[in-house]
This record gives structure tokens, C-alpha cells and sequence, in this order.
């Protein structure tokens, strides 16, 4: 992929933290599936989750924005620690976009209309002008002439295109991806990349679960690999694609590169 | 054209399109394919119209023979007999001719026709804003069709020149509202349950004014705690803030403002009311009600919290498991017993809560099907984007769970409006039992039986149809998902 010559000089990672994870622990029921969950994400950091499936990888980032309870441990997001607390939780939530595996655009309305929806009722901005952020997104995941159209009546790159403009539309600090190039036939995955790879040469603030290896060689700054709810290793993505130091990955990184 | 034997061929000629033959087109193929597509069809479609025929040879002569202008059933059969023939059937529908009023508003003072008649006029202006929200000349088009019916009907019942000319005055403003300013329509809708109250029971003009003002203290308490208390201990202590006012504050203060202004309509009182008045008055509140109700009951039924959830749970098993005449008689003797002594509590209010309970326990499970059908992905966005609950439900989940609701949601309320019959049970003059027992006793119309039915059935088909046809319009215009 031509990502491969990206020029990386431009994202520049602060030393200000955006995400704190400090022991967290998660349960389903009785299964334990986030154990002792230790991480930092600073300002800038493009960062990629991998690993199984069942692994708990879509559960760390979904409890990021609270969209899953964790039961140990703390989760600071932009200086706000997630607790039971409502005002902190719509805090958190404004602040962190999120992208979905299967897009979740809202059917009933149009596209102007699911990206104008939250700016409007959270962030309070006038329609106008929320619809000129909009139209601007749309121009820049290159969709503008679908705005009145429905979600229904696009492709499935051009839906996540879409959900991915709706997140930006709230101008979140963070942006949590889960999956999203999963539910998308394989020519329409390199338009949605193209966006996120966009998306991080502008300095945001990325985690990213995806199976997508060449994006995460070329965009990540750092590889998270997780098996059984746990963190096995993380590196820069040169040395863990090259040089993989435990067993699990080396058997993963086979199964997924080998072919 | 035969195939060529060489391999090149070039047509010179292009052959225009021709008929299919006659054997597949037009009402032959249809009748090949639907009526004659084998022996056993055959035989079935010759039965078929076999016993369309003998129905209708049954029914036509009676229908043929029908007698408008009639005194009483005897004189019917008279001039069947004098133009058919001795022992051939007729149709008495001047019985209809004579006794439409009561049908239609039981017995209801006759002088003052015109207020129902302007009530029900005045309904389909409050809905045209909901039922076509937005689509300013279906909204122009159902005002203009309900002005002349209103015309021709305040014609028929009555005839005072200053009526007809006020109620004419108030549709063309209802008009000019529409052309103007079509948002402000709804303004009417929110007003006319106090209208309708008013000219229909008629008495003192103060008290629905006075009763609307404790909606107007509900939204003033509510913005004065929204920022302080959130959603729903504002809507909760407004909610409360109202009950006091209509409890303590409401006869006092519209007996004081009659004492000043006094300004009424002759009072009607609940006993007169009867046929198809009643069944639209318990009908059309009910329905309006239960709907609210029965989404707020859905939510409850939902809702992570235990109390909130047993609460709904309890009340929609609770009120599915009884048949809607126990409710009923519930609300004719057992209420009064729980009152307070000589609380005057109108029957017909009674009966209209008891049916609005029932109804929203219906609805309630209704809409939670359609909230079931919603995929998860769709909670999860609305959190994600920092909508919080009642922004959610409002914007993302409720419009989509009623959509799919839809047939579901009218199924219920064409089942509730039918249900305004049982009312018969407690005393109340039903249009169907009610009134067609009191024309019955009447000497002159007594053994008259299919007649009266079949007009009733006629009225109730009409309305029930008409709701079932706007439903599928409106599944037709909601329908975005999937184009």
C-alpha cells in the first residue's frame, strides 16, 4: 500500500496524557475478561489494538467511553476519571468520537441530519452552523453531494465515511475506531483507511482496533497485542511486525501474516 | 428470420415490436392465470361465483326494496308489500331517516347539535398538523374539506345564521394560520382538549381556561427547575405542581373569574351524551392519551432500575390480565367508593381513564416490540455521541420504534375505538347496543333489526378503514431505510 512512504515527521505526539488506564479489571457475569489493564495514550498517539478474536480487545476501547463498566481500577479520559457519575460519562462521551464495525448511521435520518443531530442537542450550536461543519466533514471524507440522501441508499465504505464525519462533527480530542474496516467488502476498505490515515497525519488522537496490519504499520506509533483480556506486548509497529517477542504473537502474527 | 448458415450476417431490416399474442394479454391472460390456471382452480372459481350469485340474489332484492319514507315499521312493510308484492323483503331505512340524531349524539340537546358537530369539525384541525406534520397542502387540503362538510353539516342540524357564520369566520382563520404561519398550528392542537371540553359540556369558558393554566404552571415550574434538578424531577414536581393547582386552586379561582366575566354555553350534562359522540368523545381521548402512556410504560418496562421496572411490569401484566368490563364496571361503582364522599366524578370521565389505562398496556407492549427490533448499535451511538437518555429515546430510538410499531400501534387503537361499544355494560348509550335498544323500544320501530346494525357497522368500518388506510400512508412515508 502507498502508505508505506507516509511522512510520519508531521505527527507530532505530545507529552501531555489523553487516556490513563491504571489496573483496571472487567467482568461479564463471572468471566474475567479485561485483567489488569495498564496503559497510557498520550496526546498525538496513533495506536493500534490486535489480537484474536474474543481477545477483549473491543471491550478495552468501548470502555473508554463508557460504553462498557469496568468494576477495578481507574480510567482518566482528558483529566475526567469515569465513575458512576452522569456529567462525567456525557463529558467523556462528547470529548471521544467513536467509529462502529457495522457504522450505526441512524436510518431515519439523512446523512446532513445524522451529522448535524449531536452538534445541535449536546453541543447546543446553531443548525446553520452546524450544518456548515458538516457539509465541510463531508467534503473531506469526500461525500458531499450525498448529504441528503439516506444512509440506506449508500455503500457500505461511503456509510462508515459518514459515521467517521458524524464523530469529527462533535471535534473530539480522541477518536476510538472499533473494527471499522470489518464489515466492508475489501475495495471500499482502502477509502475508509485513506480517511483515517488522513485523519492521524492531522494529529488526532487515535486507538484503533483492526486487523488492517499494513495501516498499522504505517500510521501507528505503537502495536497493542492482547490475548485472554490481557496485554502480551506492545512495541513500535517495526519492531513488532520484525521482531515479536512472545510466543503468542509470533503464532498470531503467522496465522494472520502467513499467507 | 432463419438463422443464416454462413458466419457472417448483417440485418438489414430492424423488426418493430409487436403485440403479444392473444392468448397472453389483457383480462385473458389474467383470467388464465388467476382464475383458470388448472382443473381444480376451475372448479373452484366456477363455485366461487356460484356463491357470490346466490349472495347476492339473497341480499339485492332486500336492499331494492328498501323504504326511506316511512313512519313506522308496519307502514314499511306496507309499501314493500303495495310495490313487491305480497311476502317479498324490504329494507325499513326510515327508521335511519328518522333516528339518525340519536345515532349520532344520543340525547344530546337538539338546539345545540351544532357544538358537537363544530367539536368534530374542529378534531380534524387539530390532528392535520400530526398526521401530516410538515406537508403544508395536505394540511390546507383536509382544513378546506373539513370547512365545507362542517358548512353542509351545521346546515343540516340547525340553521342559525350567527353560528354558521362564526364557526365559517373560525375555520377561514384556522386557514390563514396555515398560510402564514404554518408552525403555530400546533399551538390549536395543544389548545383544543380544552376547546372541545368547552363545547361540549359547555357551562363556564373559565373552567378549561382556568384547567390550561395548570398546564402553563407545569411548564413554568419545569423551566424554572430543569437547570437546577434535571429532566425528570422537573417534569415530576411540574407534574405535581399542576395536580395542586386543579385540586386547590382550579373551581376557586374560575368561580371567581365567572363571578367578573361570566361567559358559558348552556351546560350539557355526561348522561345525555350517547352514540357516536360517546364513542368519539371516550375513543379519541383515550387514544390520545394511551399513546404517551404506553411509551412511558415501554420505557419503564426497559429500564435498568428495579422499582421503575417491577412498577411498569406489574401494572401492564395487571391490567392485560382483565377484561376490559371488569375495568369498566370498575369505573361505573367500585371507584366511588375510593373517593371521597360526594365527590361528583363524571362517569364518563371515569370510564375514558379505566379504557386509557387498558389501552396503554396494549400499546405499551406494542412499542416494546418495535424497541426490541432495534439493533443495539443504535443505543451505542446515541451514548457514544453524548446524547444522554431522554435526548436519545427522543431523537434516535422513538422515532424508529414507532415506525416499526406502526400497524401494531393502529391495530390497537382501531381495537379501542370498537371497544367504545362495551360501554353499554355501565349504563352508557352506545351507539351499537345503547341506542339501537332505545330505538327498538320504541312501539313504532319495534322488530327492526338488521337495519340499525348495519348503519352503525357502516359508521365504524368507515372510521376504521380510514385509520388503517393512513397507517400504510404512513409506513409508506416513513419508509427510508431500505430505498
Amino acid at each position: 500500500m502507498a502508505e508505506a512512504a507516509l511522512d510520519t515527521s508531521m505527527m507530532q505526539i505530545s507529552d501531555e496524557v489523553a487516556i490513563q488506564i491504571a489496573d483496571m479489571n472487567k467482568w461479564y457475569g463471572t468471566f474475567h475478561v479485561l485483567r489488569d489493564i495498564n496503559m497510557t495514550v498520550n496526546r498525538g498517539e496513533r495506536i493500534v489494538i490486535c489480537g484474536p478474536s474474543g481477545s477483549g480487545k473491543s471491550t478495552l476501547i468501548r470502555c473508554i467511553n463508557r460504553l462498557e463498566e469496568h468494576q477495578q481500577g481507574r480510567i482518566v479520559v482528558d483529566g475526567t476519571e469515569l465513575t458512576s457519575d452522569l456529567k462525567n460519562i456525557d463529558k467523556v462521551r462528547s470529548e471521544v468520537g467513536m467509529v462502529f464495525q457495522h457504522f450505526n448511521l441512524f436510518p431515519h435520518l439523512t446523512i446532513l441530519e445524522n451529522l448535524t443531530l449531536a452538534p445541535i442537542w449536546v453541543r447546543k450550536t446553531p443548525k446553520r452552523e452546524a450544518e456548515e461543519v458538516a457539509m465541510h466533514y463531508l467534503r473531506k471524507v469526500k461525500i458531499p453531494e450525498q448529504a441528503n440522501k439516506y444512509p440506506g441508499q449508500l455503500s457500505g465504505g461511503q456509510q462508515q465515511r459518514v459515521a467517521i464525519a458524524r464523530s469529527l462533527c462533535m471535534k473530539p480530542r480522541i477518536m476510538l475506531f472499533d473494527e471499522p474496516t470489518s464489515a466492508l467488502d475489501p475495495e471500499m476498505i482502502k477509502e475508509v483507511l485513506d480517511t483515517m490515515i488522513e485523519l492521524a497525519q492531522e494529529g488526532m488522537t487515535m486507538l484503533c482496533v483492526t486487523h488492517e496490519m499494513g495501516f498499522a504499520q504505517a500510521v501507528a506509533n505503537r502495536v497493542i497485542f492482547m490475548d485472554q483480556g490481557q496485554i502480551v506486548e506492545q512495541n513500535e509497529p517495526k519492531e513488532f511486525f520484525n521482531n515479536p517477542k512472545s510466543e503468542r504473537t509470533k503464532l498470531f502474527l503467522s496465522q494472520i501474516l502467513g499467507h | 428470420m432463419t438463422i443464416q448458415s454462413t458466419p457472417d450476417f448483417v440485418r438489414n431490416t430492424m423488426i418493430a415490436p409487436m403485440e403479444p399474442p392473444a392468448s397472453q394479454r389483457g383480462a385473458v391472460k389474467w383470467a388464465r392465470e388467476n382464475l383458470f390456471s388448472s382443473v381444480m382452480n376451475s372448479v373452484l372459481t366456477v363455485l366461487g361465483l356460484l356463491a357470490l350469485f346466490l349472495l347476492i340474489r339473497g341480499i339485492l332484492p332486500w336492499l331494492m326494496n328498501g323504504v326511506w319514507n316511512a313512519n313506522s315499521l308496519a307502514e314499511c312493510r306496507a309499501i314493500v308489500a303495495a310495490n313487491a308484492g305480497e311476502g317479498a323483503s324490504g329494507a325499513c331505512w326510515a327508521m335511519i331517516r328518522e333516528r339518525w340524531h340519536q345515532f349520532l349524539f344520543g340525547f344530546y340537546p337538539a338546539d345545540a347539535y351544532w357544538r358537537p358537530v363544530l367539536a368534530f369539525a374542529l378534531l380534524f384541525v387539530a390532528l392535520a398538523p400530526i398526521l401530516f406534520s410538515g406537508i403544508r397542502r395536505s394540511i390546507l387540503w383536509m382544513i378546506g374539506i373539513v370547512s365545507v362538510c362542517l358548512l353542509l353539516a351545521l346546515v343540516g342540524v340547525d340553521g342559525h345564521a350567527l353560528t354558521i357564520g362564526l364557526a365559517m369566520l373560525l375555520m377561514a382563520a384556522l386557514i390563514g394560520v396555515v398560510l402564514f404561519a404554518p408552525h403555530r398550528l400546533i399551538w390549536f392542537t395543544a389548545l383544543y382538549p380544552a376547546i372541545a371540553f368547552f363545547l361540549l359540556w359547555g357551562g363556564s369558558v373559565w373552567a378549561p381556561v382556568v384547567a390550561m393554566a395548570g398546564f402553563a404552571v407545569m411548564v413554568l415550574v419545569y423551566q424554572v427547575l430543569l437547570p437546577r434538578l434535571g429532566v425528570v424531577m422537573a417534569t415530576a414536581l411540574g407534574f405535581v405542581a399542576a395536580c395542586l393547582w386543579w385540586l386547590f386552586l382550579q373551581t376557586s379561582v374560575s368561580t371567581t373569574i365567572d363571578g367578573i366575566l361570566p361567559f358559558g354555553l348552556p351546560s350539557v350534562d355526561s348522561d345525555q351524551f350517547g352514540g357516536f359522540l360517546l364513542a368519539f368523545v371516550i375513543g379519541v381521548t383515550a387514544i390520545a392519551a394511551s399513546l404517551p402512556i404506553g411509551i412511558l410504560l415501554a420505557l419503564g418496562r426497559r429500564s435498568d432500575m428495579f422499582l421503575i421496572k417491577t412498577l411498569s411490569v406489574g401494572f401492564i401484566e395487571f391490567i392485560r390480565g382483565v377484561p376490559l368490563i371488569t375495568m369498566l364496571f370498575t369505573a361505573s361503582l367500585l371507584l366511588q367508593y375510593f373517593l371521597p364522599p360526594r365527590t361528583n366524578f363524571d362517569l364518563i370521565l371515569r370510564v375514558i381513564i379505566l379504557v386509557t389505562l387498558f389501552a396503554s398496556a396494549y400499546i405499551a407492549e406494542v412499542i416494546r416490540g418495535g424497541l426490541a427490533a432495534l439493533p443495539r448499535g443504535q443505543y451505542e451511538a446515541a451514548d457514544a455521541l453524548g446524547l444522554d437518555y431522554w435526548k436519545a429515546q427522543r431523537l434516535i430510538i422513538m422515532p424508529q420504534a414507532l415506525k416499526i410499531a406502526i400497524p401494531g400501534i393502529v391495530s390497537s387503537f382501531i381495537g379501542l375505538f370498537k371497544d367504545t361499544t362495551l360501554v353499554a355494560f355501565v349504563g352508557l348509550l352506545d351507539p351499537l347496543k345503547g341506542v339501537t335498544q332505545v330505538v327498538r323500544a320504541d312501539i313504532n320501530w319495534k322488530g327492526i333489526y338488521w337495519e340499525p346494525y348495519i348503519f352503525v357497522g357502516l359508521i365504524f368500518f368507515l372510521i376504521c378503514f380510514g385509520m388503517s388506510r393512513y397507517s400504510m400512508y404512513l409506513e409508506r412515508k416513513l419508509k427510508t431505510d431500505h430505498r
